[in-house]
């Protein structure tokens, strides 16, 4: 019975979400949120998806990386004590419990936890093999069936990487 | 940190980062077979070479892999997934179609140009994600100079 | 319950990107909504007792979990750490620019 591990795992995250968003020293939260990855990557796997387990399991890695390159080139290390103004307070805990009630109602017209409804994927499943020669059912929805997707991703990839070099580059800009 | 870590790290890097490097173009052609794929590979691909920049540090890394390499690995993934996608007007009529022969299943060579997109893709996440990793840790060097 | 376990691990992230005052932290916040919009994907494709969607040779009739959802994650994860990269120069280059990631001292305009 595997969902008893899922919900420990679930546990896990949450209360290493809420450390990583409570500690003081920053580079606590970014380990904080490796954690979270990484019980990610195990519920992954326990859920029957071990693409997508090897995929957040090596971009938490990147991620961690990248996150310590951030923190450590800004001086301080610890978390900001702002004023804590009521309006902001008050605008928030308005927005996070709205929120948790439409996702409520929204939840409850889902088919519960264990039994998907698989209308498409049904026939991807009982085509795929035969159609693509790919045994990888993932692979062959990522490539042939909805290739398109992929095409999409591949943009959005293009375009984030041109961003990041378009704001890092130091030509043109004038020295301080 | 301008050579580097210490002598430890970089032997022990120097060993890890090709067995790496073999395990993400495993995953990459047999992600029509096993788990894995493009996605994964290309990723696994850059952690090896994130490894070699963080030990060895970043003059050396810089001099032995531009991010103009890297741009160049991008560009040619792209390329590829682009070309196999409009060469299926050519062939069949419509964009993506899958017009090698599928071949036997279960085989390396099989499931016609799905190994031939994984490569491309691989080629073009692992690329990109090297060239803005090496972008973000040359930034940091750069003011580290002018401020000194 | 496995669903709302999940969007209380956004809303977490929500509340993170709301109120906290570092630059960084409002990073992580969207770091974790991103971590909790995959794995309610995935619940979503969890089907009890099936296996992974991965043909096997010679292994007869078995029942799989839904590998669509798997394929859109696989996408968003690549992404997710594409925009991460993005997000993360935007904040380097604004703490060049006002030596600082305080989100309350970044108000006047610096040309």
């Amino acid at each position: 019975m595997p969902e008893i591990e899922l919900y420990l795992l679930i546990t896990l995250m949450i209360v290493g979400a809420l450390v990583a968003v409570h500690t003081r020293y920053l580079i606590s939260a970014v380990i904080s949120l490796a954690v979270v990855g990484m019980a990610l990557a195990v519920a992954f796997l326990y859920m029957q998806a071990p693409d997508i387990a090897i995929t957040q399991i090596v971009v938490e890695v990147l991620a961690l990386v990248i996150l310590i390159i951030a923190v450590s080139i800004g001086k301080e290390v610890v978390d900001i004590k702002g004023k804590w103004e009521t309006l902001t307070i008050g605008v928030t805990v308005l927005f996070v419990v709205i929120f948790a009630i439409f996702a409520y109602r929204a939840l409850a017209d889902l088919p519960p936890f264990g039994s998907p409804l698989m209308t498409v994927s049904q026939r991807y499943v009982e085509e795929g093999l035969k159609q693509t020669g790919s045994a990888n059912l993932v692979t062959s929805i990522l490539l042939d069936f909805r290739a398109y997707d992929t095409l999409g991703e591949a943009t959005i990839l293009f375009t984030a990487i041109l961003g990041a070099f378009a704001v890092l580059r130091n030509i043109g800009r004038k020295a301080k | 940190m301008k050579n580097g870590m210490t002598l430890i790290v970089r032997v022990i890097a120097r060993f890890v980062s090709p067995m790496i490097m073999v395990f993400g173009i495993y995953i990459i052609l047999h992600g029509h077979l096993s788990p894995g794929g493009g996605f994964p590979g290309g990723v696994i691909i850059a952690s090896a070479f994130v490894l070699l920049t963080l030990s060895f540090g970043k003059e050396i890394a810089y001099q032995k892999l531009k991010e103009s390499t890297a741009s160049v690995m991008e560009s040619a993934g792209a390329l590829i997934f682009l070309i196999l996608a409009t060469l299926g007007i050519v062939f069949g009529g419509w964009f993506f179609l899958n017009f090698l022969p599928k071949g036997e299943p279960f085989r390396l060579i099989s499931a016609g140009f799905i190994p031939l997109c994984n490569i491309g893709i691989g080629l073009k996440v692992g690329g990109g994600i090297f060239a803005v990793f090496l972008t973000l840790i040359l930034f940091r060097l750069l003011e580290k100079g002018e401020g000194d | 319950m496995m669903f709302f376990l999940c969007f209380v691990l956004f809303l977490i992230g929500l509340y993170c990107v709301l109120i906290k005052k570092n630059l960084l932290k409002i990073v992580m916040g969207i770091v974790i909504m991103e971590y909790s919009v995959n794995l309610f994907l995935i619940t979503v494709g969890y089907k009890a007792g099936a296996v992974a969607p991965i043909v096997t040779e010679g292994a007869g009739k078995v029942s799989f979990v839904d590998p669509l959802p798997q394929a859109l994650v696989i996408t968003a994860i690549v992404i997710g750490i594409a925009t991460l990269a993005l997000i993360v120069a935007l904040c380097m280059r604004v703490y060049d620019r006002y030596k600082t990631f305080d989100i309350t001292k970044i108000r006047r305009l610096r040309g």
